[in-house]
């Protein structure tokens, strides 16, 4: 089943049994690719609303995918909340299976002056004492070679963000690299 | 042909079909300088290195911008889909493109018509489609890192970000991680697995070990997993077998990292400078 046919089923399922379906507490926002999603992801969080951001359901899944999960019922608020921050979802569809989580575990490596941060494939270097990033590794999106492009060179500070520049999952996985080195550097 | 597909990072850079050199630190692809960094330039930089060395059919790079949007490889899947099957390569190598199962199921019918069919190398974006796609097995060889691997070997996983946790990413897994991978279906003819140890693997199981010389600092240094995918292409192209030219490529690739004497902050074009030095050394120890 198409994504288009997919969506239109759930659509009409979702609207025949009314806003909520039995036991379905949850939907999903499906964009166009992750950079919308990690904006909108930023919206809601600055909000307040309580989202994760996880993998789609595997009949919509297309190669490169990121959904974030919102509670269902409110949906209105957060629909026009994100119209108004120009970041609207393609679809919002309710889910009842499990999502698929993104990786939540951190490798560090210290290699005495540097240290390297791996975050699913994507890994950040910095040179320790100036916190100067000295190389992005890892991933398979083409996004990769530009944020390593953009960020290389420059601080942990001064550099853009990776939620500011990327468009995949490998944009996103780096973001949590970036995260976690940030987080290990402020509390050293 | 060797032909190596990619993107470029640079939104403005059309499609662009043809031969490519190197100067210095630069690609020219039709006129075009792009810098040997990471990604499928820098893949390119290690094929055209291991040619100051090696004697190598022609290469043509079909490459095009994306920063990721999606846009510019959509366009190359389109390109491919209409006019790979009327190309005549011996080694195809598939690098960063954006992963679509849809596009790449296209690609994958237009290889098929190929003959006599090239040898087929699948890395980066292009490798995590081709899994997804559940026809990892239309493929000669993958070039994992460890962490592409736990995505190889899980079943569900859609692409490295969603991994499941139970799955450690650990090197001393790795034997481990190979074995589900084939047991699912997910892996190439053969995986060249790329890490502190490189493994080549195959459905039996480990088949060679490469752990010398070692260099920590490799891992750090973005696009020295794209340099090893370019060497093996590069012997693959001059009629080597897949499961010799792995092995050798990763050889050549610690030794002119070790050649480079790199710390974590080296830049990956003063390793690929030091290819033809080591291909010679390594190919001299052979004869």
């Amino acid at each position: 089943m198409g994504l288009v046919s997919y969506l239109k089923s759930k659509f009409k399922e979702w609207t025949r049994h009314g806003e909520k379906l039995p036991g379905v507490d949850r939907g999903i926002l499906i964009y166009e690719n992750t950079s919308e999603v990690i904006r909108a992801e930023n919206r809601l969080k600055a909000a307040g609303y309580n989202v994760r951001v996880m993998g789609p359901p595997q009949q919509i899944q297309s190669g490169c995918d990121l959904v974030i999960e919102v509670p269902l019922m409110e949906h209105l608020e957060i629909s026009r909340l994100l119209h108004e921050a120009g970041v609207p979802p393609l679809k919002m569809v309710p889910v009842t299976g499990p999502l698929l989580a993104p990786v939540d575990l951190f490798q560090t490596v210290d290699y005495g002056e540097h240290l390297m941060v791996r975050a699913a494939n994507m890994k950040i270097c910095i040179e320790k004492a100036t916190q100067t990033i000295v190389n992005i590794s890892g991933g398979g999106c083409p996004d990769v070679p530009y944020l390593a492009f953009q960020m290389v060179g420059k601080t942990l500070h001064e550099t853009p963000r990776p939620r500011d520049m990327g468009h995949t999952l490998c944009g996103y996985a780096l973001e949590l690299a970036y995260k976690e080195m940030l987080r290990q550097c402020s509390a050293s | 042909m060797l032909c190596v597909i990619g993107t470029i990072p640079d939104s403005a850079f059309p499609l662009v079909v043809g031969p490519v050199q190197m100067d210095r630190h630069r690609l020219i692809v039709s006129g075009r300088a792009v810098p040997l960094n990471r990604g499928t330039p820098a893949l390119l930089g290690a094929v055209l290195a291991a040619g100051a060395f090696l004697s190598l059919p022609p290469v043509e790079a079909w490459l095009v911008g994306d920063i990721g949007r999606g846009d510019g490889s959509r366009s190359l899947y389109a390109h491919l889909e209409t006019h790979l099957a009327k190309s005549s390569p011996t080694v195809v190598v598939f690098h960063y493109l954006q992963p679509d199962v849809d596009w790449h199921n296209r690609v994958l019918f237009a290889l098929e018509e190929l003959q006599p069919r090239p040898v087929t190398i699948a890395d980066a974006g292009f490798m995590y489609a081709a899994k997804m796609s559940g026809q990892a097995q239309s493929y000669d060889l993958f070039t994992p890192d460890v962490g592409e691997l736990a995505f190889l070997a899980d079943e569900n996983a859609p692409h490295p970000f969603y991994t499941r946790g139970f799955i450690l990413h650990q090197e001393e897994n790795v034997p481990r991680l190979i074995a589900r991978a084939y047991e699912h279906d997910n892996a190439a003819r053969w995986l060249l697995v790329k890490g502190r140890a490189d493994h080549l693997a195959g459905p039996e199981g480990v088949m060679e070990t490469v752990t010398a010389p070692s260099v920590a600092a490799m891992e750090a240094i973005g696009g020295t997993g794209d340099t090893l995918t370019g060497l093996v292409a590069a012997l693959t192209a001059t009629g080597m077998p897949v499961e010799k030219a792995a092995p050798l490529a990763a050889r050549v690739n610690r030794l002119a990292g070790q050649m480079a004497a790199p710390t974590p902050a080296t830049q990956v074009g003063e390793i690929i400078g030091k290819i033809p030095e080591a291909l010679e050394q390594l190919l001299r120890a052979h004869e």
